[in-house]
């Protein structure tokens, strides 16, 4: 009955979508106020259905309804509850039911903080979003319901994917696709001002802090499954450029892209063109994304669900999507008047080179990526592409982008005068330049990569520490802290962000440059020594989980003959399917994690051991956080307070 | 007697316990072998798994891959001649660094033709704008509105 409850949901809610799409478009066209007002009521309306769907489908994973072919395929009376609910998404069809809830929760927020846009603007945003969900919906309905009956019931599940039975699988997800779908605010932003024609500052100043929510949450969700794979898949790596990785990176470069030009077309009034073009682009990354990991296109490290049968309605859709809105683009996009003018050296001209090498290193992420489905499927042979092309193409786009991340905030708009911009830096550049030539040799290895990266890091945070410097000598004030008040937050919100990418390439120099990997094989009380950490294998034993069974290792740290810690890597064996897992067990410390997993066992009561010692790899999700903290601190900026304050007060 | 068997029992608490272990012994036995075999095998793919090196991989499969690797180090074979060996016997599909072939030209010219686009717009945009440099970016009305906005942004 429960599940017949939610599906029933899923076709009201397609017919609410329907409605949603298509009478606020047409009353925002012909001036019709009473079919706008349509637009609130749908969305809220459908965000409801959607919940009640949404809710069944958790249901009929709590109370393990193995007649619902989805719970029986992903799920199993012994896995515990929370991993039973988060298997909800664990496949799919549940990961398209979750996007479209996301997608509702998002048009919901929309309908609560739009009280200051025009009506006809509200009803196209929420009209559009109402098309897309409307995608969505029918796709389900048609060829990826959640809601399909097995008839006989299964008498137990499948299980869900061992990989997946982990804290990361509960919010990795949902944080991912509320990063993803959250672009479509700003593309709901941008086709509905292209349909009304009117792209002017005050259109990029609403959707500017839309775009920073969604990026926050997009940083964060790619750091987590970044964690996540370092931990979960034992061979200690935290980024793999697998097609999954960078069906969620592409989005992040566009999105990045998309809000520094948002800033100038909010403060100056330029790049109005440009900035459509890369909302369009985001969204569409975030689609392909969703597709291209869900459709089972690709096969990989992550890509669990497998079922090519869904490609056409995915490509149909896709073509509507991209190719309608590109389309439109292509239309209007001339009217658009192109903006305040500027010089080729100005604050405007790097923001706009850096969006091209953003944007060039997206092009080539995709390159990369469906290259070798491209050869496959034309019958030119496999091919793998794998980390040395990505780290390839990628450090030289990078480092010049990186570079101008730390001119732009210090460059003037429209005009800026090079020879005193030399002198303003010559500081920020001698001791970001000189350190980084020095302080490999005394760590004891020079590289030139080593030496690029920390370049790179300290030019961001010494051009930072200069431009704050240099903004607050210029404010009037009596003392330093009034003086520091007076910044606004958005102002910190920049600072910090940027220099969260420098800490994430400490991270990542760091420990490409030092880590030290070792390959052993232990008996019980035998040690190995790297890093300076002694690791001693102490005992294995057997354990009992709730669907699985385990040898855990017990390993002894120590440090010049002081104790670290100790650390039980786990082996597990999913017994529903059948399956081994590594549990590596991880130390995690500021300046370095030490990191064990567990091998094979070999002859003589021994074990393969993998022992890592990484210095500042948490560095590198630590730097992500930052800028995820930078562009909430952005957001909370007095200026879109005040607004949502005038609103508050205008509701009362 | 029983005095040196305290002595010695006190000897097994007090001393570090890395005294009495043993030091564990690295998979492989020669470590220079391991050096160039891990070189080697961060750029080669575990073909039975969906998306991992051979290096990082633990697949069956792949520990015998390893093992013959390290045998044709062993024989005094250069870099080249393994992955050619590799090639023969999988095809392109082993190499995570795509070989320079006709079919991937386009691969590995792509990022830079991107780049060269990027930039030939870049250019174009910006002669343009120093063209055009129009003034009057904000009309009447926005300039009013704005300055009410700033006006109420200020109290």
């Amino acid at each position: 009955m429960i599940p017949e409850i939610g599906h029933f949901a899923l076709i009201l809610a397609l017919c609410v979508a329907t409605i949603q799409g298509t009478l606020p478009l047409l009353g925002a066209a012909s001036g019709n106020a009473s079919l706008m007002a349509v637009a609130k009521p749908a969305a809220r309306g459908q965000f409801l259905l959607v919940l009640i769907a949404f809710c069944c489908l958790g249901a009929a994973f709590a109370v393990n309804d193995f007649s619902v072919l989805y719970v029986a395929a992903n799920a199993n009376s012994k896995l515990p509850l929370h991993y039973r609910l988060a298997a909800i998404w664990g496949a799919h069809e549940g990961s398209l039911l979750l996007w479209t809830f996301i997608l509702c929760l998002w048009m919901v927020a929309v309908t609560l903080f739009s009280r200051h846009l025009p009506e006809a603007m509200r009803a196209r945003i929420l009209g559009v979003m109402g098309l897309v969900s409307f995608g969505f919906l029918l796709f389900m309905l048609t060829v990826s319901n959640p809601f399909l009956r097995l008839i006989p019931a299964a008498p137990d599940g499948r299980d869900l994917n061992p990989l997946l039975q982990d804290p990361g699988m509960v919010i990795h997800p949902p944080m991912l696709y509320m990063g993803y779908v959250g672009f479509s605010v700003a593309f709901a932003f941008a086709i509905a001002a292209l349909l009304g024609g009117n792209l002017d500052a005050a259109w990029a100043r609403w959707s500017r802090p839309w775009t920073t929510v969604a990026w926050c949450f997009l940083t964060v969700g790619i750091a987590m499954g970044s964690g996540w794979a370092y931990y979960e898949l034992g061979w200690g790596g935290w980024w793999f450029w697998d097609p999954v990785e960078n069906a969620s990176f592409m989005p992040w470069l566009a999105g990045t892209a998309l809000i520094h030009s948002l800033a100038v077309t909010d403060k100056r009034g330029g790049f109005k063109v440009w900035t459509v073009l890369l909302a369009i682009l985001a969204f569409s990354l975030s689609l392909l994304g969703t597709f291209l990991v869900r459709s089972g296109v690709l096969t990989s490290v992550h890509a669990f669900a497998t079922d090519p049968k869904r490609g056409l309605f995915i490509l149909a859709f896709l073509a509507v999507v991209i190719g309608g809105s590109l389309l439109l683009y292509a239309w209007r996009a001339p009217r658009v008047g192109l903006g305040g003018g500027f010089d080729p050296v100005s604050r405007e001209s790097m923001l706009l080179a850096n969006n091209v090498l953003l944007v060039v290193a997206m092009g080539s992420v995709l390159l990369g990526t469906l290259y070798p489905l491209f050869l496959d499927a034309l019958g030119l042979g496999k091919i793998s592409v794998g980390p040395p092309y990505f780290d390839t193409v990628f450090v030289p786009l990078m480092t010049p982008a990186i570079f101008l991340m730390g001119l732009g905030p210090i460059a003037q708009w429209k005009k800026a005068d090079l020879p005193a911009l030399a002198v303003r830096l010559r500081w920020a550049f001698g001791v970001s330049f000189g350190t980084a030539v020095l302080l490999p040799f005394v760590l004891g290895k020079w590289t030139p990569l080593l030496s690029l990266g920390l370049l790179l890091a300290l030019w961001v945070v010494t051009t930072a520490v200069v431009n704050v410097r240099e903004r607050v000598t210029h404010l009037t004030g009596d003392s330093l802290m009034t003086k520091l008040a007076a910044v606004p937050r958005a102002y910190w919100g920049m600072q910090l962000a940027h220099c969260g990418i420098a800490v994430l390439i400490v991270g990542v120099t760091m420990v490409k440059g030092f880590e030290v990997e070792q390959d052993v094989r232990m008996n019980i009380g035998d040690t190995t020594t790297i890093g300076g950490y002694t690791f001693k294998f102490d005992s294995i034993q057997d354990l009992m989980g709730p669907n699985y069974t385990a040898a855990r290792g017990t390993f002894h740290v120590t440090k010049n003959g002081g104790d670290v810690t100790t650390l039980y890597p786990e082996k597990r064996f999913y017994m529903v399917q059948n399956q081994t897992m590594t549990e590596a067990a991880i130390d995690s410390g500021l300046v370095r994690d030490l990191y064990v997993s567990l091998g094979e066992p070999l002859q003589g009561g021994a074990w393969s051991v993998r022992l890592y010692h990484k210095p500042f790899i948490d560095w590198i999700w630590g730097g992500c956080l930052i800028m995820a903290i930078g562009g909430v601190l952005a957001i909370s900026d007095r200026r879109y307070r005040l607004g949502w304050r005038r609103e508050q007060a205008a509701a009362a | 007697m029983k005095r040196v068997r305290v002595l010695l029992f006190m000897c097994a608490v007090i001393a570090p316990t890395g005294v009495w272990a043993d030091e564990a012994k690295p998979l492989g036995e020669n470590p220079q072998v391991e050096a160039r075999l891990k070189t080697l095998a961060v750029e080669l793919r575990c073909l039975v798994c969906q998306n991992q090196t051979l290096a990082d991989s633990s697949a069956p499969l792949a520990e015998d891959l390893r093992r013959e690797v390290r045998e044709m180090i062993a024989k005094n074979m250069t870099d080249q001649e393994i992955i050619e060996f590799l090639v023969a016997r999988y095809g392109d599909f082993v190499l995570y660094r795509p070989p320079w072939r006709l079919t991937t030209t386009l691969l590995w010219l792509g990022p830079f033709l991107l780049l060269l686009v990027g930039g030939t717009v870049l250019v174009v945009t910006l002669r343009r704008r120093q063209k055009t440099l129009p003034e009057t970016v904000l009309s009447e009305e926005e300039h009013r509105r704005a300055e009410r906005l700033l006006s109420k942004g200020n109290t």
